[in-house]
């Protein structure tokens, strides 16, 4: 399942897409994530038949997500994402 | 030499006459629906209060959202570069801006010219605009300019869930049916919108000094909030803020590129 | 202004029917699904998968109550008690509020459910358009989610964005629909982005002379094209069902199909129970895989009276 997280407005397109099929469960992106975007849940909400845990954007991230990620994508300068770089599974992307 | 600087926003035209470095006359003027009216009315409001007359202007520079509706002036300029100018005009030292239109949010760095050298926007969204502060205003019933003093005596902190205008009115309905104060909602209120243009200011990054402009720069709740989030004693606000950037078109306008 | 005196004008009918061939108790499973949603909340029961009874009703201010009264208000069209329900599901905003699941699954994996249930197993995209969000799912022959994305930040394209427009214009929102099409010519659409700026472009258009009726037809259009682009952006597969509130004003979704290229899935149901129908589905699915009720006691009962 392609979990597309985050929101579209007048200014813009944001969202971070996790593919649960590659998805495992390890927790990596949350750790490496700076402004704590993501959770691991052990039951997926949006897929009650998963027997494995999951990695999600939490629901308190989600509306805001333009801004909870500000802090990885300055104007200047646009280094390799924490969260896409720690994820082995190549389970994350960002569509901004 | 004199020049001139029109602002033709989405909510307010305003027009600033200089000479010689000197602000002698502005103008401000409801856009609303008739563009080429209002930019007219407030030229001539501009020139009335400086005491001249037209053809004493020697260059004159547009800008804002509506700056194609401004007609046979010597050049127009995107709104980055006139709220930097702007800026750097009453503050020198100045090398982060941030400008809070009524339908648009912009932060820029400025070099020691008053350069922008790095900008962000937020555009088109109410959520990051004056837009905002004025739906909130009615939802809690209270005139605009009395949410700012309303906002600052309350030091409570209650965090929004909605990010969206329309959905925030809803949630102020709310607070108001749980009767939490109306101060403790407009300090929320501004709160709100203060994380989210200091989460834009942040992508340029925060060199002191930095300074206010806009309309919102009257609004003391929301400039506290501003310094909370940013966690800074002091930001510079000029007198009229909401002149900026017709300050720093009239600025450009003697520039002579 | 106070809240009683303001004119309604987005309420609509509330309803709920039971299948009186149905035998519940010749049943294995009976399963519940409770969807509480902003605007309004329904409750579906099954028996071993298929619909048994259910109700549809306005959440209203009362959302700490709106699953139990939901509930209620479906079983009062039956005679079984509820107690014979072996596992609820909650779904929804509100799914939080929903005391008496066993399990909350969110609307994304219910109204896919759902829409394989009331519509077929052809479906492969479903759109939701509910009071506070919009939701693009895609699905498999057997309604499991493939992709999703869903816009719950911004009120372009919402339920609330339409009842704004409905409240400035004085339209009860179930005729929005037809007076959105008295038209003459069809206006192009005012900002599709936001809808505070929507507003104050209405308010200039009707200063200028134009008709309720354009006005609304141009905010129809607006809210086409806003949810035209979350469901393109996610990709359109035939066969495409619509769930969720919206799916009854024809204002927008006449203005939003030709967009889509595709004409809509049909059923005989209602369509605003699909989420309801998916999470009573997960139920049966998960009592099926041997999980059970929470309510160990509740078992313990059941086994020994299966005798």
């Amino acid at each position: 399942m392609l979990a597309n997280y985050g929101y579209k407005d007048a200014s813009g397109d944001f969202f971070i897409t996790i593919d649960t099929d590659r998805c495992n469960g390890c927790g990596d992106c949350v750790t490496a994530c700076p402004a704590h975007i993501f959770v691991v849940v052990d039951e997926d909400p949006n897929d009650p038949m998963r027997e494995e845990p999951v990695a999600m954007v939490g629901a308190d991230k989600n509306k805001k997500l333009k801004y909870e990620c500000n802090p990885c994508k300055p104007t200047w300068d646009r280094p390799p994402l924490p969260c896409v770089e720690a994820c082995k599974a190549g389970a994350i992307s960002h569509s901004w | 030499m004199i020049t001139a600087g029109i602002d033709c926003g989405a909510k307010n035209t305003k027009t600033v006459i200089m000479k010689d470095g000197k602000i002698i006359g502005k103008g401000e003027v409801l856009t609303g629906f008739d563009q080429n009216k209002a930019i007219l009315a407030c030229w001539d409001m501009a020139l009335k209060e400086a005491g001249i007359s037209e053809d004493q202007v020697e260059a004159t520079c547009g800008t804002g959202s509506g700056k194609n509706a401004i007609k046979n002036v010597k050049s127009l300029v995107n709104d980055i570069k006139a709220m930097a100018k702007g800026a750097h005009y009453y503050f020198p030292n100045a090398r982060t801006v941030a400008d809070v239109g009524a339908e648009e949010g912009r932060a820029a760095k400025l070099d020691e010219r008053g350069n922008p050298v790095d900008f962000a926007i937020n555009e088109k969204c109410a959520a990051g605009a004056g837009a905002f502060i004025e739906a909130m205003g009615r939802a809690l019933e209270t005139p605009l300019e009395e949410m700012g003093p309303l906002a600052l005596k309350s030091d409570k902190e209650i965090p929004m869930n909605a990010q969206c205008a329309i959905f925030a009115e809803s949630e102020v309905v709310g607070l108001i049916h749980a009767k939490t104060s109306k101060q403790d909602i407009s300090k929320a209120i501004h709160d709100a919108m203060a994380s989210r243009i200091v989460s834009m200011i942040r992508r340029v990054g925060v060199n002191p000094d930095v300074v206010m402009l806009g309309g919102v720069g009257y609004n003391p709740g929301f400039v506290g909030a501003i310094k909370r989030e940013l966690n800074l004693e002091r930001i510079y606000i000029p007198e009229d803020p909401e002149y900026g950037m017709a300050v720093g078109a009239a600025v450009v306008a003697g520039e002579g590129t | 202004m106070t809240e009683e005196k303001k004119q309604e004008f987005w309420r609509w009918t509330e309803s709920n029917w039971a299948n009186p061939d149905m035998e519940w108790n010749k049943a294995k499973f009976i399963t519940a699904g409770i969807d509480v949603g902003s605007v309004s909340s329904q409750a579906v029961v099954m028996a071993d998968g298929e619909i048994f009874t259910y109700a549809n009703m306005r959440t209203g201010s009362d959302s700490p109550n709106s699953a139990r009264n939901a509930l209620n208000f479906a079983l009062k069209a039956t005679d079984m008690p509820e107690d014979r329900i072996d596992y609820c599901v909650g779904t929804g905003y509100g799914r939080v509020n929903v005391p008496m699941a066993d399990r909350s699954v969110t609307e994304i994996a219910c109204h896919a459910r759902g829409a394989n249930f009331i519509y077929g197993p052809e479906v492969r995209t479903v759109l939701d358009v509910g009071g506070q969000d919009i939701k693009a799912i895609q699905c498999d022959e057997k309604g499991r989610v493939t992709n999703f994305l869903m816009n719950d930040k911004c009120a372009a394209g919402t339920g609330r964005g339409m009842e704004v427009f409905a409240d400035l214009l004085g339209v009860p929102i179930t005729e929005v629909g037809e007076r959105s099409f008295q038209v003459k010519e069809e206006p192009q659409a005012v900002s599709s982005t936001c809808v505070v700026y929507a507003k104050s472009e209405a308010t200039g258009l009707l200063r200028k002379g134009w008709t309720t009726e354009k006005v609304l037809a141009a905010y129809c259009r607006a809210m086409a094209e806003r949810i035209y682009s979350l469901v393109e952006r996610l990709g359109v597969e035939p066969a495409f069902a619509i769930t969720g509130g919206m799916a009854k004003n024809m204002g927008v979704i006449d203005r939003l199909m030709p967009m889509i290229g595709l004409e809509p899935a049909k059923t005989k149901w209602d369509t605003q129970i699909a989420g309801a129908v998916g999470a009573a589905l997960f139920g049966y699915a998960l009592c099926q895989k041997g999980k059970g009720r929470k309510d160990t006691k509740r078992e313990k009962q059941r086994m020994t009276s299966d005798k």
